[in-house]
């Protein structure tokens, strides 16, 4: 157990290429961290940083009380789960988990228990004199787990490890993965580019993009007031419709084919602006706006309605019971409900 | 053979009368292809069946004598050679010596370069790798001269050592066990890296036995390649009780003593038991073979 701290972090590829720019957090003892954002974001390097495989350009990175920077992986006291498992091939369940344990020199009666007891807590006993290739994909997963956890590390990485398993096992795995850090208490950062991952197993995510943090916050404040419109539209399905719009000299918000948004618009503002506003934060068949309903996608717990809004791709969230058609609605738009974000950055206002 | 048979036919079950020709036609090829390469087998075993003088005067033969057992036996035990302190077990065994100690040096010295090569951020590796490519152009005929002024100056000559250690270098061993090693996943090493595993550790637990198919089909072919070996030992090895089973076969035919005939009998009896070691391990690491040159157990 320990916290993570990184301090002017910093990550410059010998090619030039700058993976991640200058960052700073902390991550709190037993915390469930992700880090989230598109692939090329940096978010695999900043992890494999502070896994020790990848060399730190600048900054300091303490784990627990110690400076790591030039620590070996293997001295860290970490454990980090892949997304394609590594396992290796030619060793038995048991001896996976055991390996890195025998490598420390600990004794053979010591290891047999703790494989057992991880065994035991992740359904592995009956597999134990298997091989990798014998078992599932989500049998693998927990086989490379439980060698995380023998180990009894102060941190826990995980590289996308449910990338590779189907949707359904993804679902239960998630579930799984969280309850048993919860469990050890151990910290743990995790790294995934599936926004739903990250909403549903987070204490805190990171939100990264183009090597930069874009937001830190906890899933609700994520998801209620994005730092900025790449947050709002990756975090969320579907997205976020953002629309682009202007402030007149009268505080209303106009979109740029004319409409006028029964918004008000925020405080010292004015020129172009762009509001956000989520899909199901829209009420269909109230107010005044003009809603042009083009498809309507059927979910099951709910219906997509996609089509355009003063002229700008829009789309609109309800439930099941509500009936839906294409053709020309109104909606009402709740005003609590609204972004704002500059039209030069994309920061929120 | 039978197998490849039965496939294509299970392949194309329509159009019978072509197929049937077209099969024919197959199982002329490979048999003529199978009695082109045995005849010469079946020659040497039933001549091995006659007295030297009757071979002498008559050449080879289809029909079997009554010596076979006899030239067997002479062949495998009897003291031959200019010393007469060398049988064919003598040499059996030194013919093992040099395929197995070839062959697993062979091995050794090429998965370690193929290992430093790969896995270690070394400032001229792949220029290093093509340098030992490129002795594929240099075969040790080309440098045997200097190799055997080295090694005799070493004071090797006449020794197993002398035998084995000049051969070992392998560019070829090496290529496939680069090749081989590329294609292991950069998360295994990553993952024995923070199991604690160092560049040893690694080497020994992970990627010898994740390597063991490939490793069997290159001690195959090195194996059959060393046991083979003919120049180097006739020009290393001056001691009778060194030469191998290669070697030994042109001793007896050449031992014009006493105006006698040489026992060609014995030289077809001891060339087909030089033959069977080889043909055995072929066909007993077939399968391991196939299994390392074409799949991968990552």
């Amino acid at each position: 157990m320990a916290q993570v701290l990184l301090e002017g972090i910093h990550k410059v590829y010998p090619n030039g290429f700058e993976a991640v720019q200058t960052c700073s957090f902390t991550i709190q003892d037993g915390e469930f961290v992700v880090l989230v954002g598109p692939s090329g974001c940096g978010k695999s390097t900043l992890l494999r940083m502070i896994a020790g495989l990848e060399d730190i350009t600048e900054g300091t990175l303490k784990i627990g009380e110690r400076v790591v920077n030039d620590v070996d992986p293997a001295d860290r006291n970490i454990a980090m789960v892949f997304q394609n498992y590594a396992l290796y091939p030619h060793m038995t369940v048991a001896k996976n988990m055991g390996y890195g344990l025998k490598n420390r020199g600990i004794s053979k009666a010591e290891i047999d228990e703790k494989v057992r007891e991880a065994a035991a807590m992740l359904n592995l006993s009956d597999y134990l004199d298997r091989r990798p290739s014998q078992l599932s994909g989500g049998q693998r997963q927990r086989v490379a787990m439980g060698r995380a956890i023998v180990r009894q590390p102060d941190l826990f990485l995980f590289d996308e490890p449910l990338s590779n398993l189907d949707a359904k096992l993804r679902n239960q795995m998630r579930i799984e993965v969280r309850a048993l850090q919860r469990r050890l208490g151990t910290t743990a950062v995790y790294v995934t580019h599936d926004q739903v991952e990250a909403m549903t197993m987070a204490d805190r995510i990171i939100v990264l993009n183009g090597g930069r943090i874009e937001q830190i916050g906890t899933p609700k404040e994520i998801y209620n007031t994005p730092a900025s419109t790449f947050v709002a539209s990756f975090m969320g399905a579907p997205p976020m419709n953002v629309l682009n719009a202007t402030v007149g000299s009268d505080n209303h918000v106009t979109l740029d084919e004319g409409l006028e948004l029964p918004v008000p618009a925020p405080a010292s503002s004015s020129g172009p602006i762009l509001v956000g506003i989520r899909p199901e934060d829209l009420i269909l068949g109230e107010g005044s706006t003009p809603f042009d309903v083009q498809i309507v996608e059927e979910l099951g717990a709910q219906r997509l309605l996609h089509g355009t809004l003063g002229g700008q791709a829009f789309s609109v969230s309800v439930s099941k019971d509500h009936e839906a058609a294409t053709g020309t609605i109104p909606v009402g738009i709740n005003p609590g409900a609204v972004h704002f974000f500059s039209c030069d950055d994309g920061f929120r206002i | 053979m039978a197998e490849l048979t039965q496939t294509q036919i299970a392949e194309v079950p329509r159009s019978r009368s072509r197929i049937k020709l077209s099969t024919v036609f197959d199982h002329l090829i490979l048999i003529a292809g199978s009695l082109l390469m045995l005849m010469p087998l079946v020659y040497a075993f039933i001549t091995a069946s006659y007295d030297p003088v009757t071979i002498h005067r008559e050449g080879l033969a289809l029909t079997f004598g009554d010596e076979l057992g006899t030239n067997f036996e002479k062949a495998l035990f009897e003291k031959g050679g200019f010393t007469k302190t060398v049988d064919g077990m003598v040499m059996l065994k030194n013919s093992f010596i040099l395929g197995i100690g070839f062959a697993v040096g062979k091995i050794i010295i090429s998965m370690m370069a193929a290992y430093a090569i790969v896995y270690f951020r070394l400032r001229f590796a792949t220029f290093a790798f093509w340098i030992i490519f490129t002795t594929l152009l240099l075969p040790l005929e080309v440098r045997i001269l200097p190799s055997y002024e080295a090694i005799q100056r070493l004071g090797m000559a006449n020794t197993y050592s002398g035998l084995i250690i000049p051969l070992i270098a392998s560019a070829t061993g090496t290529f496939f066990f680069r090749q081989f090693f590329r294609a292991v996943p950069e998360e295994l090493v990553e993952a024995a890296r923070i199991d604690g595993a160092g560049p040893v550790k690694f080497f020994i637990d992970i990627l010898v036995p994740l390597s063991r198919t490939m490793i069997a089909a290159i001690f195959i072919i090195m194996f059959v390649f060393g046991w083979n070996q003919y120049l180097w030992p006739t020009l290393i090895t001056t001691d009778e009780s060194l030469f191998t089973l290669v070697r030994g076969i042109k001793q007896i035919v050449l031992t014009y003593s006493d105006a006698a005939i040489p026992e060609h009998g014995q030289a077809l009896a001891l060339a087909i038991i030089a033959m069977v070691p080889p043909v055995l391990i072929v066909i007993f690491f077939q399968s391991w073979f196939v299994k390392g040159l074409t799949e991968s157990d990552k």
